[in-house]
């Protein structure tokens, strides 16, 4: 099966008054229609950024190199005009925050209507009839005479949801989440998993559902990669990451989740702070916190590679002393 | 009349042994490291002397006429250092380097003794109303609302006609019409600051309520204040400058800026360029500078306001 | 919608009434009246004249009347010096010149000013940002009392394209030194916060999301950023409009235009209270019910508001 989606050696770089920032250092997967990937790490490790610079959305300071093939054309070279065909028709996109992703000034109506009418070329009227069957879809109640409210009117999980109907309005091929229940109470988020996990399963859209906690990716995806400082540190089938992390940073991320059925035990956090992303170590970004760190590490920068079990890592340390690691803890 | 630029009051300010050092140390770096900010002052420091030094090397007093120059002054008036009217004559054979100088020195007074009239109102006005709050405050506030969307350079120039154009009418007025925003921006300020742990202590210990007014919070509204103040002052020069240009404002033998300008544009067409030249050069030059200092204590003062 | 104009012109009666009640009051303070002059008028002379304006009666009286002329007959009273002109009649002369070089003077600050701020904050620090920011701050401090005669210095000596001055009736080229002299400064400030209010919402998420809809930037610009970005600058049109009338005085003076202006002057200088007084009261009027419009567009605007 040919993927849906290359992306290969993406770099993202930021001129900012006090020199280049790399958010993005080489980042390389691909992802095949109807799958979902996770893309997992602390906030600063370059995993918002490799989504929006796969759609063209880079702040104006920044810049994207390498490819990023959705089915054969490279997004990254793509011109205005096409970049914005794909946008919502073939690629759609959410926000962590529902609350100002929305435009406060215009009605739902109008900010839904004008995807259709645009991209499908549907009139006015059809086009929100269209909307309003999408809101239904989503599950907002009375959705036909709220369509005309204006955000505001609408609580922050109403609004996701709306988001997220908006997004769909094309039936893309690929919805990339950016932290989407990030901004919500836990019970909300419950429910916009839930919701994306109905889309999956109906629509057969292919995810990409980016975020920082590990709660949210265990039932969801199908595949995750872990990210830190702007690289790959592990990628892999959801359970096998989860079962049997094979990547220092990731043996931190899963100990600091907390637990509920194993209360005794003192939620672990990985000490240390994200690196700075403008002046990054020439070796393994993770080193000044890794529990496994030799000297050596500071200056040699671990390759990313592929597992007999077909994940990918990239650390010095052997994966037999991690697993022992886990055993211990456990 | 001592004349006190508030720029170098603000720079002086760390002298204050009740204020941190190092907080008013940091803002004299920023301030400095603002090159435009500087230069500046600078140009101000060099404005302030010739106002005030200017008249020990005019040749003529401002008011002395060369009866022999009237009307010829396009010929005769020329700006020359031989016959010691450097800036030229005016169409009644003054010396426009005298008057230039008296004019620069009552722009520059007014300016501060309005904004200083403007910043004192005002910012009692919004200690005030933003200490006492509730319902005092909105009453107060809504008075400025009613008050704001008033054309009150009209109601002044009423005032002035009414009451005689006196200068110190002018310097009043000029300020009570000021005051308005300054009231808003210290009522901001003061709302935060009233709830400072130090000002709870105050109340508490029952000390009273105008006493921790201006004990308390005045003190601490400095900053804010200081630079307003300074932005404020060219806003008052325009202010009398747009009164004198109608010749409603000072009068003669005194002059102003605005005055100058006034009678110089009057001569636009009769080959006397200097008439207006000269005043406009100090006006734009005055008003510039007064412009970068104030933008630069901003930053210098209040960073976070940007 | 209504209840909410409503509610706003409950504040602006009472704002017209206290500016009515202010000017009264300096008047009543002011030592000397009216007609008081250097050569004394025999007391029956003057009280004469102080009954045929209706100065003898109570203060309460006077206001009152005052009042109900203004509203009910449009009356400002009789000019005080000009014995057979009613403020009404200066009025209707000279407001109309204003008028009209001021309306074109506020529809070019606001449109040039906002398109050219659009301008500057989509080309971000390139040459075109930096020319309008620059020439901003520089039209910023330019008063037009100082303006004026730099703009007929260019223009009309040395180039010799336009006339310095006079209305013939509202020719265009007569208009055009006026609208630029009074227009400039109001509309670097608007292009200044444009720019700055542009460049805030363009970083905005729900810009972000319009983009990521595939929006060409023309129709983000136009219905997405515009409005919001339109929010501070609607907010500093009141101030302008209250500077842009107190402006138009200088303009009228300056241009001999027959404006308002300069019948304002004119009567400041001969001391005619009831003229300024007329004049005062009528501007205070416009710009309450300039900043009522302002009010409604800001709700209008921001649903937020809406009520």
């Amino acid at each position: 099966m040919a993927p849906l989606l290359e992306v290969e050696d993406l770099r993202v770089t930021f001129r900012t008054g006090d020199g280049e920032v790399n958010a993005v250092n080489g980042v390389s997967f691909a992802l095949n229609p109807g799958e979902t990937l996770a893309i997992v790490g602390e906030s600063g490790s370059g995993k918002s950024q490799t989504a929006y610079a796969a759609m063209g959305l880079l702040a104006r300071n920044g810049r994207a190199t390498g490819t990023v093939r959705y089915q054969g054309r490279n997004l990254l070279e793509l011109p205005q005009r096409e970049l914005n065909k794909v946008r919502s028709e073939e690629i759609a996109m959410i926000f962590q925050d529902p609350m100002t992703s929305l435009n406060p000034y215009l009605r739902i109506s109008d900010q839904m209507a004008e995807v259709l009418m645009l991209h499908k070329g549907m009139g006015k009227r059809q086009a929100v009839d269209e909307a309003a069957r999408m809101l239904d879809a989503v599950r907002i109640p009375d959705a036909r005479a709220r369509i005309t409210m204006y955000p505001h009117e609408f609580s922050g999980g109403m609004r996701q949801r709306i988001m997220i109907a908006m997004a769909l309005l094309c039936r893309p091929k690929l919805l990339i989440a950016d932290e989407p229940t990030t901004a919500l109470d836990v019970t909300v988020q419950a429910q916009i998993m839930k919701l994306l996990g109905d889309i999956k399963r109906d629509l057969g859209t292919a995810m990409i559902l980016i975020t920082h906690d590990l709660g949210v990716v265990a039932g969801s995806s199908d595949r995750t990669l872990v990210m830190y400082g702007g690289q790959i540190m592990e990628e892999g089938t959801t359970d096998a990451i989860f079962a049997t992390p094979t990547h220092p940073y990731t043996l931190g991320l899963l100990s600091a989740v907390p637990r509920i059925d194993r209360e005794d035990e003192e939620l672990l956090t990985i000490a240390g702070e994200p690196p700075d992303m403008s002046r990054l170590p020439p070796g393994c970004p993770f080193f000044p916190r890794c529990a496994f760190a030799r000297p050596e590490n500071a200056t040699l920068r671990p390759p990313l590679v592929r597992l007999p079990d077909g994940r990918r890592r990239a650390c010095h340390v052997p994966v037999e002393e991690i697993l022992a690691q886990k055993e211990v803890a456990q | 009349m001592a004349f006190h630029d508030p720029t170098a009051d603000a720079l002086q300010a760390p002298a204050r042994p009740d204020k941190g050092r190092s907080l008013w140390t940091d803002a004299r770096r920023r301030f400095f490291r603002n090159r435009a900010a500087t230069v500046a002052l600078v140009a101000l420091v060099l404005i302030a002397v010739f106002a005030f030094l200017g008249g020990f090397i005019a040749q003529y007093e401002r008011d002395y006429v060369d009866f022999s120059l009237i009307g010829i002054n396009a010929t005769k008036g020329v700006p020359s250092i031989a016959t010691g009217h450097y800036f030229g004559t005016d169409q009644e054979g003054r010396d426009l380097f005298a008057r230039t100088v008296q004019g620069t020195r009552l722009s520059l007074l007014i300016g501060v003794v309005g904004s200083m009239v403007a910043v004192i109102v005002g910012t009692l006005y919004g200690a005030i109303s933003g200490y006492f709050g509730g319902r005092v405050d909105s009453v107060m506030m809504r008075v400025v609302d009613i008050l704001l969307s008033i054309p009150f350079m009209f109601v002044l120039i009423l005032m002035l006609v009414m009451f005689g154009r006196s200068l110190l009418m002018l310097f009043i007025g000029i300020g009570l019409i000021s005051w308005l925003s300054m009231a808003r921006i210290a009522r901001g300020q003061t709302l935060s600051i009233k709830n400072k742990e130090f000002v709870e202590a105050a109340i508490a210990t029952g000390v009273r309520p105008l006493t921790i007014i201006l004990r308390h919070v005045v003190p601490n509204l400095l900053g804010v204040v200081i630079v307003y103040a300074t932005l404020l002052i060219p806003e008052m020069i325009i202010y009398e400058s747009f009164i004198s240009f109608l010749g409603l404002g000072v009068q003669e033998p005194n002059t102003s800026l605005g005055a100058l300008i006034s009678r110089g544009a009057g001569q636009i067409g009769n080959g006397v360029p200097w008439q207006l030249g000269f005043p406009l050069f100090f006006f734009v030059v005055m008003l510039f500078a007064f412009f970068f200092v104030g933008d630069g204590l901003r930053d210098a003062i209040d960073p976070k306001d940007r | 919608m209504l209840s909410f104009i409503l509610r706003r012109l409950l504040v602006a009666v009472p704002t017209i009434l206290i500016l009515i009640v202010i000017s009264f009051i300096l008047m009543f303070a002011a030592p000397g009246g009216p007609f008081n002059s250097e050569k004394p008028l025999p007391a029956a002379v003057m009280a004469n004249i102080e009954s045929r304006y209706g100065l003898d009666q109570p203060y309460v009286v006077q206001i009152f009347n005052y009042v109900w002329n203004i509203v009910a007959h449009f009356d400002f009273g009789p000019s005080f010096k000009y014995r057979d002109q009613t403020v009404t009649g200066l009025i209707a002369q000279g407001f109309p010149v204003t008028l009209t070089y001021g309306f074109w003077a506020f529809l070019v600050a606001v449109v040039v000013g906002v398109a050219l701020g659009v301008l500057a904050a989509i080309r971000h620090n390139t040459w075109l940002d930096y020319l309008a920011t620059g020439s901003a701050i520089g039209a910023s401090v330019l008063p037009n009392f100082v303006l004026a005669p730099i703009l007929v210095l260019v223009f009309t000596l040395w180039l010799g394209w336009l006339p310095g001055g006079g209305w013939n009736g509202g020719q265009w080229q007569y208009v055009v030194l006026p609208v630029i002299a009074l227009a400039t400064t109001y509309l670097a400030a608007i292009a200044r916060i444009t720019r700055s209010s542009m460049l805030e919402v363009m970083n905005s998420n729900f810009i972000r999301t319009a983009r990521a809809k595939g929006l060409p930037m023309s129709r983000i610009i136009l219905r997405h950023a515009l409005k919001p970005a339109m929010l501070p600058v609607l907010s500093y049109l009141g101030p302008a409009f209250v500077a842009m009338i107190t402006g138009s005085v200088v303009i009228d003076v300056f241009f001999s235009t027959g404006g308002i202006g300069q019948y304002f002057v004119n009567s400041a200088l001969n001391r005619d209270y009831s003229v300024i007084m007329g004049v005062t009261i009528l501007v205070g009027v416009l710009t309450i019910l300039f900043n009522l419009v302002v009010d409604i567009l800001y709700a209008w605007i921001d649903p937020k508001i809406r009520l």
